[in-house]
């Protein structure tokens, strides 16, 4: 069989070219590694994995589909198939059966690495995101913030209230703002995890206000039942913010005039 | 337009938050009316998921004379509800739940439907009407 495949090289990696949408360059590359493993008894695919790996990533970049790759890989089946059948040995008929077992690995190769590394950034991308969206910041000595932006499910909750409760034993803070002007919809879930949040903290002696609760979350909020207790609510974080000094007893001078506002976009 | 979407994990509650607030949004809704469906939405579907462990959700658009409205239909196959008039009682829970929220999706929407038997699933179907 590596023999076949070593006289032909010339014209079965031409009518692979042909067949196929990709550089000669590259399948003569690809060829030459499947002969390699071929002549070496199969044993070692490790450096061909590379390759294909390589190359699946390369085509993945420019745009192609997993699909588009593994066809170009069993397009070599086709056009070796014209040889071995010209030749019309039983014994090379054989031989291409398990030549074509291997190519079908070899395509099926190209779309598992093509999955693994799309895996790969999804993953990366989800922990960045989940580390970048719940800062908790200082706004003044003693006071921190968690301004929470976009939806909140239990892993994102479960992060925030960690960090706040390790930033309140950091700093010592006594006051913290829970900020969901950025956040479009509170359910039962949601809240529940916005109470143990606030109850967790109050257990370290901090207090909680929960900002940024606009008309629509407050509706809401009401209509499901939810009791908030003796939770101080604010509608903007300036409000919660000023409430925080009054408590730790901040006094703000300054002329008056400049009017702030906060406004929420729908995420 | 039908929309659909199974719920298979949390990250699946998420997409159908997505989901059904494009459609209020195409619907006509007020935006106090779209977090209403919304989060209704997100009650039932988590219900789904925290029960059944997987659920089915149609979203639909229908009209009534003048008056057009989101239909969502949340459907699983999961132990379903032995007593009805308990589970819609706000603050009960078999879970660990807040346990509001059947009881308060069904005052977030205008009409509530709920079919259920032990062992044959649950059927919830909700409409909100665009005022």
């Amino acid at each position: 069989m590596g023999e076949l495949l070593r006289d032909h090289e010339e014209q079965v990696v031409n009518r692979w070219a042909q067949s196929v949408d990709a550089p000669r360059d590259e399948l003569l590359e690809l060829y030459r590694a499947i002969l390699g493993a071929i002549e070496q008894g199969g044993g070692d695919l490790a450096d061909l994995r590379g390759l294909l790996t390589e190359l699946s990533r390369s085509r993945a970049r420019v745009g192609y589909s997993p699909a588009e790759t593994s066809k170009a890989v069993f397009g070599l089946k086709g056009a070796f198939y014209e040889i071995v059948v010209a030749d019309a040995d039983t014994e090379v008929l054989r031989g291409f059966i398990r030549f074509a077992r291997l190519i079908d690995d070899l395509g099926l190769f190209t779309f598992e690495a093509y999955a693994e590394a799309r895996e790969k950034i999804i993953m990366d991308q989800a922990e960045q995101l989940l580390e970048l969206s719940t800062p908790v910041v200082k706004l003044w000595d003693g006071i921190l913030a968690v301004p929470l932006i976009g939806t909140l499910d239990s892993a994102r909750t479960q992060v925030v209230m960690e960090k706040l409760l390790e930033a309140l034993v950091e700093t010592g803070a006594e006051h913290a703002v829970i900020d969901i002007t950025g956040v479009p919809a509170v359910d039962t879930q949601v809240a529940q995890h916005l109470l143990k949040t606030v109850f967790a903290a109050r257990l370290m002696g901090a207090e909680c206000v929960i900002s940024g609760i606009r008309p629509q979350i407050a509706h809401t909020i009401v209509t499901l039942g939810i009791e908030f207790g003796d939770i101080v609510t604010k509608t903007s974080l300036a409000d919660a913010l000023a409430h925080a000094f009054r408590r730790s007893g901040v006094q703000v001078s300054g002329r008056p005039a400049t009017h702030v506002t906060v406004r929420a976009e729908q995420a | 337009m039908t929309r659909e979407a199974v719920i298979e994990s949390s990250a699946d509650v998420v997409a159908v938050r997505r989901l059904v607030r494009s459609a209020a949004i195409e619907v006509g809704l007020s935006l106090i009316d779209q977090t209403k469906i919304i989060t209704a939405a997100s009650e039932l579907v988590r219900n789904a998921l925290v029960y059944a462990g997987r659920g089915e959700l149609r979203v639909d658009v229908v009209e009534n004379g003048a008056k057009r409205g989101l239909r969502l239909v949340v459907n699983d196959e999961g132990p379903g509800i032995p007593d009805i008039e308990q589970a819609l009682t706000d603050g009960w829970t078999t879970g660990t739940g807040l346990g509001l929220g059947l009881g308060g999706s069904r005052r977030l929407v205008d009409e509530f439907d709920l079919l259920s038997k032990p062992g044959q699933g649950t059927t919830v179907t909700v409409t909100k009407w665009a005022r």
